[in-house]
């Protein structure tokens, strides 16, 4: 396995960014905001902390990751291909018919591990993927990335149950908490208030942090490991559209992409810039 | 016949004229989750905000808020993609149509039409399912002029739950401004002896526009708008049945369960005759440009001409 540097990381989030923005653009469709929020964290888990192996995406003992969030497709797809799960170029194919590349995340892609786009049922799957673990003996660690909007969904605080019953503490659930949803600001439209105290009262770990800050993500992530008995929740503070001035705070990016060649090109300067 | 073809979204003509109605019927209350600028419930959110519940990404606590909302009186609509209303099927079962409750859930995006969403998204299964639930009726207006007559038609309470299908494109406007919804009854939109085309959403267009192209072939196609799915015009189905033989049935969404299934049915209970079924086989859908997955999946306007036309000369013993 290629070791990557904490030095890598900032310079590969970035080439993240970028190509969320092409693909959007060039699909004239898809979800930026939400990606660019979950960029860093995704950037952190597959360049340094999971232990995977892009040639053998189905080794058994992988770490497994269920990107719940399905609908920040482009962040994960430019994530597994910068990392060697499949060829840069399929990238301009996202969204469409003559490509593989669904505009919601589909396991046919490798490296994907579920398929997901309706919201709330990923951490769910995790468990699973995390019971069946715990069966098998394997030391492998099960990640699951949740909107803040998408923990509206019943189903996120039924699963909440399950792992703290089964202290499944081989799970790690990171809520990207950007404060916003499709409609409009998460406090506004459903008030989630403090997600880290709600988790806590449900039997789980938690940890707070900046979502754009590689140490503190890589330090989360590790305590994550060494905590026993009970599955951890990482509530990761970010910035919806994060990287992109015009996009960030603002909720009509949550699923529009740059409008015309002067934000996209504006876009890809502003990455370029952080 | 050949105007020039008008599109128009069906959603907006669902916000607007829900929006216009609420002025009106104080009783109207709307609930979404968090689809509203999409499903275009917020033009209503926005004018009447006390008599509007975003209940966030969360369809269960929709769908059984709208039961208390119903059985307490209210006139309710609910809206979110079709997609995820079919999180709720067995809440809608039970707190909704078990209850005999009046709620109408309007639904928009459903179908391969919706585009770059992809699979996940393109419901092509949900007629078949609200149709199995007992007490609920299922509704896809052709166009945004129909759209509007069945949310007039709804806003004057009724005794069962409704289900109306809409869709994110732009579609042909089909009807007049004159034009009545009258529920359990199809229309004729083009009348043809030699075969039947019926039809739903979308593909009631792209059937006129096959009718129009098996004219040079010496095939006069009837075509139907079948927009009440559940109750269905039995008498229509049967009277085609006895006109011309040969039934095709053409719908965008799956070929199990949906009208192709209903027609079968009934024609094989009460007039037997060949009926053939243009939509979706058994798969999921494919993320592209919406109006251009007709066509990828062979259900597109070419392919009903063809399909249609293989099929009226096809001999049957
Ligand atoms: C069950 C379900 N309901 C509704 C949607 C439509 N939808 C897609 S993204 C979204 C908002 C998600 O907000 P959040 O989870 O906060 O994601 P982020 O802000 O990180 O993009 C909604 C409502 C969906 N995908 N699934």
């Amino acid at each position: 396995m290629e070791a990557y540097s904490l030095n890598d990381l900032k310079p590969l989030a970035k080439e993240v960014r970028k190509k969320i923005i092409e693909m959007v653009y060039t699909a004239k469709s898809g979800h930026p905001g939400g990606s660019l929020s979950i960029t860093d964290v995704l950037t952190v888990l597959y360049f340094k902390e999971m232990n995977i192996d892009p040639k053998n995406p189905s080794d058994p003992n992988r770490d497994i990751l269920v990107m719940s969030k399905g609908h920040a497709s482009p962040a994960l797809y430019a994530v597994l291909s910068l990392r060697g799960y499949f060829s840069e170029d399929l990238l301009s194919g996202f969204r469409n018919k003559n490509s593989d590349l669904e505009g919601h995340v589909h396991r046919g892609i490798p490296g994907v591990e579920s398929s997901t786009g309706s919201l709330g049922q990923g951490l769910g799957v995790a468990i699973g993927f995390a019971l069946a673990a715990k069966l098998d003996h394997n030391p492998k660690r099960i990640y699951a990335i949740l909107g803040d909007g998408e923990m509206e969904e019943g189903n996120i605080w039924e699963s909440m149950l399950a792992a703290s019953k089964y202290h499944l503490d081989n799970l790690t659930a990171i809520v990207d908490r950007n404060m916003i949803q499709l409609d409009g600001f998460t406090e506004n439209i459903m008030p989630l208030g403090d997600i880290s105290e709600k988790a806590r009262a449900f039997g789980w770990n938690t940890i707070i942090i900046n979502g754009h800050d590689f140490n503190e993500i890589i330090n989360a992530i590790e305590t994550a490991k060494s905590v026993k008995n009970r599955p951890t929740m990482i509530v990761a503070n970010t910035v919806k559209g994060k990287g992109v001035s015009y996009m960030e705070n603002n909720p009509k990016y949550h699923g529009a992409p740059p409008k015309n060649e002067e934000e996209y090109i504006r876009a890809l300067n502003d990455i370029e810039a952080m | 016949m050949q105007k020039t073809e008008i599109l128009e979204s069906l959603r907006e003509a669902y916000g607007e004229e829900l929006a216009a109605l609420g002025e009106k019927n104080r009783d109207i209350v709307v609930l979404d989750a968090d689809l509203s600028s999409s499903t275009k419930t917020d033009i209503f959110g926005k004018k009447f905000p006390e008599r509007f519940y975003n209940m966030g990404i969360a369809e269960q606590s929709m769908v059984t808020a709208a039961a208390g909302l119903s059985l307490a009186g209210k006139t309710v609509f609910a809206s979110t993609f079709a997609v995820f209303l079919s999180n709720t099927y067995n809440v809608i079962r039970q707190s909704v149509c078990y209850n005999e409750v009046p709620v109408n859930f309007v639904v928009t995006h459903a179908g391969i039409s919706l585009g770059e969403d992809g699979p996940t998204h393109q419901i092509l299964e949900d007629v078949g399912i609200m149709s199995g639930l007992p007490n609920m009726k299922v509704i896809v207006p052709v166009d945004s002029i129909e759209t509007r007559r069945v949310i007039d038609y709804l806003a004057v309470k009724k005794k069962n739950p409704y289900y109306v299908r809409l869709t994110r494109e732009k579609f042909p406007v089909l009807n007049e401004e004159s034009y009545e919804f009258k529920e359990g009854k199809s229309v004729t939109f083009r009348d043809g002896n030699d075969i039947t085309i019926m039809a739903y959403g979308i593909m009631v267009s792209f059937a006129l526009k096959a009718a129009e192209a098996l004219k040079s072939k010496n095939i006069d196609a009837r075509v139907i708008n079948m927009s009440s799915i559940k109750p269905i015009d039995r008498d229509a189905i049967i009277k085609a049945a006895r006109d011309t033989g040969k039934i095709v049935t053409a719908e965008e969404h799956s070929i199990y369960n949906g009208l192709g299934s209903r027609v079968s049915e009934i024609v094989s209970e009460e007039y037997p005759v060949p009926v053939k079924r243009i939509g979706m086989p058994d798969i999921f859908g494919k993320s592209g440009k919406g109006m251009e997955l007709f066509d990828y999946f062979h259900i597109g306007i070419s392919d009903i001409e063809k399909i249609t036309e293989n099929f009226y000369r096809e001999e049957f013993k």
